[in-house]
């Protein structure tokens, strides 16, 4: 199988499995209990702990806290956040490109009485920072902006919203990282964020543990009553194995980031020759570097049902996929494609296609020839809008 | 500003006469040892100074390692010029102009050492205080309360321009006024004291006391922690004494006088310091007592419980508030860990009313009737645990597990 889905989920690194299973063997006690063998889960859960903060430079220990991942972070930050500083205001600022475990918490947060502002987007799918700047008001508490996009791609130029926001004080920053860790540079400390997720299995770790950072001296609520785990903030027994080995994994990711980054950059590049040369496809999203993660390409194939294609491109054993794994079951349009075109067609007819490190030229030539013959195969059930 | 050097100024052991020689080659022992990982740092002493020529080391970096050496006042990062006044001019509105903010006021203090350098001070505080003005419109002098101070040193070996001076930890050297043990319990009031202590010239060694198997081995990692928080600050290691009070203890819990346990369990473990510290060789204990705190930190409470030992037993915390405590134990980082919530022996066996009042004679009493209490000091004294702790030891948090997992 070609694996071509790794913004969904990516195959396990196996020194990290080997690792799971070896602090699965010999340390099932629980972190919280005082004797010698839950210390010993305590000690492995803190070194882990460590091990993260030294990954991103600035970071202390202390403000980071595991979760059950990128989506169960990003709830927290954001209606935690939100909860908490409710009294100083009740604005907060989004975008329209949203992974839904930030939009739905958003759409949440409006139910309740929050008054939301998602921003625009343009062609590449990227902010304005300068629409962002026009939407703060006085009554703003938390702006969240993702970092990479995980449908498109589209890099959100977060240092700059980040020195924006230092002059505002009191304006929460969160920064959805589960798509740009270990795929591109990311400087948490340096770009100002308040709150930042990350996701293990995105970064060849094992499923079920998230990141996330709560800088110094953040008033945030838990989301999840029970237990005085992860500063109070995210009880529930840490799950050490998947701990250590998602520090394990983020640490083999981050490490490689800058070589993997021009691996896959050409890759994108030779991909996205490819589909321009089949007239039936268009590309989604922007091609510059700073613009566009080097791990995606999305294209739509108009006129014809998303899942159609996936399912010819599995017969020969690619496996992409339509939207985000977390909305691809509904049939509705892409409401990425859509705020960056506006087009029905062109958002309910959307591909991703998504690189690991097992991809290489001739993983890239078969997708390509593949592509090539789907669509010839498929031209004549095109529904003409 | 780019400085080259760095002038490391001593505190008031200067003026100390016929053994400052001997504080001067602590203290430059230390610095040396601080700037090890810098190589090319070059040192030089002078009559109460140190003068550190970066060769390209990075300022910010060195600051960091000097700014926490006891004996240490103030560094100051200067420009080193040749002695001539065009050049000196220039160097100076280079300092004015590199600080991270634009000042409103300002006053040279020229002081010229080198008598040979043709123009006085007072000369030289107009030549370039003029020179800067003329260069930085919105500059104005203020000659009592200026935002800035330039100074301008003219030395035989050249000219330093600077404008800052930067208070650091000050105190005495490490190890010159002689050793003291530390009775480090592991909650706030002790590190400050030891500290402190340490800050006056004293050398350390820690005492602990637990009562394993009653309280975890966490109790312990607190401990080592502390200890190793305070030997950044040493720049040397210190000897942590573990000693095991569970016995001792348990017998004067049995005993049967539940208001008076504080006061003998306070008194048994200044015997055993007292003991430690003359195998070691020290002269005085170090408490965190500070006055009313709690009940065996009544002056009656302390008259009874001193009177265990013959040694000096030095309070540095004495009359200040929790609340002052409290920012020097953030200052120097023993805070976070100070307030991690594990049993140490003296909070097994608080009693409900604690004796703030205690009676000497009924105490001895009761110590006279425990029998063989003599000799399980003298056993705790044999089983204690001796630990060397250095900044740099990894500890148990950092060990658990194989390095391969990470």
């Amino acid at each position: 199988m070609y694996y071509f889905d790794h913004c969904a989920s990516t195959p396990p690194h196996e020194e990290v499995i080997r690792t799971m299973a070896e602090v699965m063997a010999k340390h099932y006690a629980n972190p919280s209990s005082l004797h010698r063998s839950g210390q010993e889960a305590r000690n492995l859960l803190e070194r882990a702990r460590t091990a993260i903060a030294s990954l991103f430079p600035g970071t202390d220990p202390k403000e980071w806290i595991f979760t059950s991942g990128g989506t169960e972070g990003n709830n927290i930050a954001i209606a935690g956040a939100a909860r908490q500083n409710k009294k100083r205001g009740n604005h907060l600022i989004t975008t329209a490109v949203e992974h839904p475990s930030v939009y739905d918490s958003f759409q949440a947060l409006e139910r309740d009485g929050f008054r939301v502002t998602y921003l625009p987007v343009d062609e590449n799918g990227v902010v304005s920072v300068a629409d962002l700047e026009a939407a703060l008001t006085d009554e703003t508490i938390l702006v969240s902006v993702m970092h990479v996009n995980n449908e498109v791609g589209a890099i959100q130029p977060i240092a700059e919203i980040g020195r924006l926001l230092k002059q505002r004080r009191g304006v929460l920053f969160h920064v959805d990282g589960v798509q740009s860790v270990g795929k591109v540079p990311v400087d948490v400390a340096g770009w100002g964020v308040d709150l930042f997720t990350a996701s293990a299995h995105k970064v060849n770790g094992p499923r079920g543990v998230g990141l996330l950072y709560v800088r110094k001296g953040m008033p945030v609520a838990p989301l999840f009553l029970g237990g005085s785990q992860e500063r109070e903030l995210r009880p529930g027994t840490e799950n050490v194995p998947a701990i250590v080995a998602s520090a394990k994994a983020f640490r083999l990711a981050l490490e490689s980031q800058p070589e993997r980054a021009v691996r896959m950059r050409r890759l994108r590049e030779r991909l996205a020759d490819c589909i321009a040369d089949v007239p039936e496809l268009v590309l989604n999203g922007g091609i510059d570097a700073d613009i566009a993660a080097p791990h995606v390409v999305n294209f739509s194939y108009p006129g014809m049902k998303p899942e159609v294609v996936v399912h010819m491109l599995e017969k020969h054993r690619i496996l992409a996929s339509t939207k985000s794994a977390c909305s691809s079951k509904s049939d509705e349009p892409s409401r990425v494609l859509m705020a960056m075109y506006g087009s029905h067609e062109r958002a309910t007819s959307g591909i991703r296609i998504s690189f690991g490190d097992e991809h290489g030229d001739t993983e890239l030539e078969w997708l390509c020839s593949m592509l090539r013959k789907v669509v010839q195969k498929l031209k004549p059930l095109e529904r003409k809008g | 500003m780019n400085p080259d050097k760095i002038i490391v100024r001593f505190g008031e052991f200067t003026l100390k006469g016929k053994n400052r020689s001997k504080f001067d080659k602590k203290l430059e022992e230390q610095v040396r040892k601080a700037i090890r990982g810098n190589e090319k740092v070059e040192l030089s002493s002078t009559y109460g100074r140190i003068y550190l020529t970066l060769n390209g080391e990075p300022y910010e970096e060195i600051a960091v390692k000097l700014k926490d050496i006891f004996g240490i006042v103030s560094i100051s990062p200067i420009r080193t010029v040749e002695s001539e006044l065009e050049t000196i001019r220039s160097a100076a509105l280079e300092v004015m102009q590199s600080l991270p903010k634009q000042p409103s006021t300002f006053k040279v203090s020229a002081r010229r050492v080198d008598k040979k350098f043709p123009h006085d001070s007072q000369e030289m505080n107009h030549l370039v205080g003029s020179h800067v003005l003329r260069e930085m419109p919105g500059l104005q002098v203020n000659v009592r309360e200026p935002e800035v101070e330039l100074r301008v040193e003219i030395q035989p070996d050249g000219t330093h321009v600077f404008s800052s001076v930067i208070p650091t930890a000050g105190g005495y050297p490490y190890g010159t006024n002689g050793k003291a043990m530390l009775l480090l319990s592991g909650g706030i009031d002790s590190p400050v004291a030891g500290y402190l202590g340490m800050r006056q010239g004293l050398e350390i060694e820690a005492v602990h006391f637990h009562s394993y198997p009653y309280t975890s081995d966490k109790a312990k990692e607190k401990v080592i922690d502390l200890v190793r928080r305070l030997s950044h600050y040493s720049g040397a290691p210190i000897k942590l004494h573990l000693v095991s009070f569970t016995e001792i203890q348990t017998a004067l819990a049995q005993a049967g006088h539940d208001p008076l346990i504080i006061t003998l369990m306070r008194r048994s473990m200044l015997r055993i310091a007292e003991q430690l510290a003359e195998r070691s060789g020290a002269l005085g204990l170090v408490s965190g007592d500070s006055l009313g705190q709690v009940a065996s930190q009544t002056l009656g409470s302390m008259n009874v419980i001193g009177r265990a030992t013959e040694l000096p037993l030095l309070r540095p915390l004495v009359t200040m508030d929790k609340n002052e405590i409290t920012i020097i134990a953030r200052q120097i980082g023993t805070f976070e860990t100070s307030i991690l919530p594990y049993e140490d022996c003296c909070t097994l066996f608080v009693p409900k009313s604690p004796s703030t009042n205690p009676n000497l004679s009924v105490v001895e009493k009761i110590e006279q009737r425990i029998e063989g209490l003599e000799a399980m000091i003298a056993e705790a004294v044999a089983g204690t645990e001796l630990m060397i702790i250095s900044p740099d030891i990894r500890n148990a948090v950092e060990t658990a597990g194989e390095d391969s997992w990470f």
